[in-house]
């Protein structure tokens, strides 16, 4: 088995260094992107679990990891619009999220989960993925609202994007406008749910439906 | 200099632009062909004392062209003058109004930037607002809002 050297992380060239977006966004699309966890840890799980007795370890190692990863699940403070109001509701003292383990931090490069709080307009979408690619792997991403969604109500303006998922892949979409703090709290739970069964293959099964 | 009341103001405008200016209650509305645009907003800044550039913006008439508008305030007495000229069908060109107003510049690159009317002479005429590459001017009624773009619409 070849145990592959991870990949080095170059720091991405400053925004200023491209002629326009296109060539920005091209540069972004040819980089390898190692959305989930490293070739080379995949492959030396793979070796174990494959050993006598092996997969007693990969599998108990995951639960542990798993455990620990929702347990302290670390959103990116990233407000765009109204909805940010209601998540700074939900990380406030009532409905207390720290109860979870979950911090708003103020810098993606801590950071677990970016919920996307709000509209998210075409200029403002290559800072979005800009943040998400800074953050460490494995990383989530909350949708949150109607705008994050979908475009919401500005689906139609000509400034809007049509979706967040269209920038970065989302896990869980949070609907309302905006949501309530509740229902992004229920939408967090849903994640550490989602977080639980996350196989270090990369592969995330959709958690079964609530009875 | 002593600012004119709302009526001296109208019987000036009168007898200079000879228009009269529509409104009541000090908001003055006048239309101007577009060769004394300048003019005007020279005369309603040295003689009506309108020293507040409000805003100026444009309003699309399809087929009929585009109305561009400019309030000039006068904040010592309630007087307000909203300028405003028709450019020709098709036509987006129509004179800058920065040599008289400096704060015009933003207000005519947004206008530039949303309804691509191009000021002539305008020291730096760049979208403001939407990004350098953007094409077309989204609150034109033609527009086509909808149109799938790359990379993220």
């Amino acid at each position: 088995m070849e145990v592959k050297p991870p990949i080095p992380q170059v720091p991405p060239p400053v925004w200023s260094d491209f002629k326009d977006l296109q060539e920005w966004e091209k540069y972004h699309q040819t980089r390898a992107t190692n959305d989930r966890t490293s070739e080379a840890l995949t492959s030396i799980a793979d070796a174990i679990h494959h050993m006598p007795g092996g997969w007693i370890v990969t599998t108990s190692t995951d639960k542990i990891f798993n455990w620990a990863r929702k347990s302290s699940i670390w959103p990116v403070t990233f407000g765009l619009a109204c909805c940010a109001i209601e998540m700074m509701a939900t990380f406030a003292s009532r409905f207390d999220v720290e109860r979870f383990g979950m911090v708003p931090w103020a810098s993606p490069r801590h950071s677990d989960l970016m919920i996307v709080s709000g509209t998210v307009t075409i200029k403002m979408a290559p800072m979005l993925k800009r943040i998400y690619d800074q953050m460490p792997d494995p990383k989530w991403v909350v949708s949150m609202g109607s705008c994050a969604n979908s475009g919401g109500p500005f689906r139609h303006g000509y400034h809007v994007v049509k979706g967040v998922d269209r920038v970065v892949p989302v896990d869980v979409y949070v609907p309302g406008c905006p949501p309530t703090p509740d229902s992004l709290m229920y939408g967090l739970l849903r994640l550490q749910e989602q977080v639980a069964h996350f196989l270090q293959t990369g592969a995330r099964p959709t958690p079964a439906e609530p009875a | 200099m002593t600012a004119p009341s709302v009526a001296a103001a109208t019987s000036q405008i009168q007898e200079r632009f000879g228009v009269s200016p529509a409104g009541e209650r000090g908001e003055l509305s006048v239309s101007l062909p577009l060769e004394r645009w300048q003019e005007f907003a020279r005369f309603a800044k040295e003689s009506l004392g309108c020293r507040y550039f409000n805003w100026l913006t444009a309003v699309d008439w399809k087929e009929q062209g585009l109305d561009v508008l400019a309030r000039l305030d006068n904040l010592e007495v309630q007087l307000a003058v909203t300028m405003r000229t028709r450019l020709q069908p098709g036509a987006t060109r129509c004179p800058t109004l920065t040599g008289v107003f400096r704060g015009a510049g933003w207000m005519e690159r947004e206008c530039y930037d949303m309804f691509g009317v191009v000021f002539e002479g305008h020291p730096d005429l760049r979208r403001i607002l939407l990004d350098q590459d953007w094409e077309g001017h989204p609150l034109r009624k033609d527009y086509a809002v909808d149109t799938p773009q790359a990379p993220y619409r």
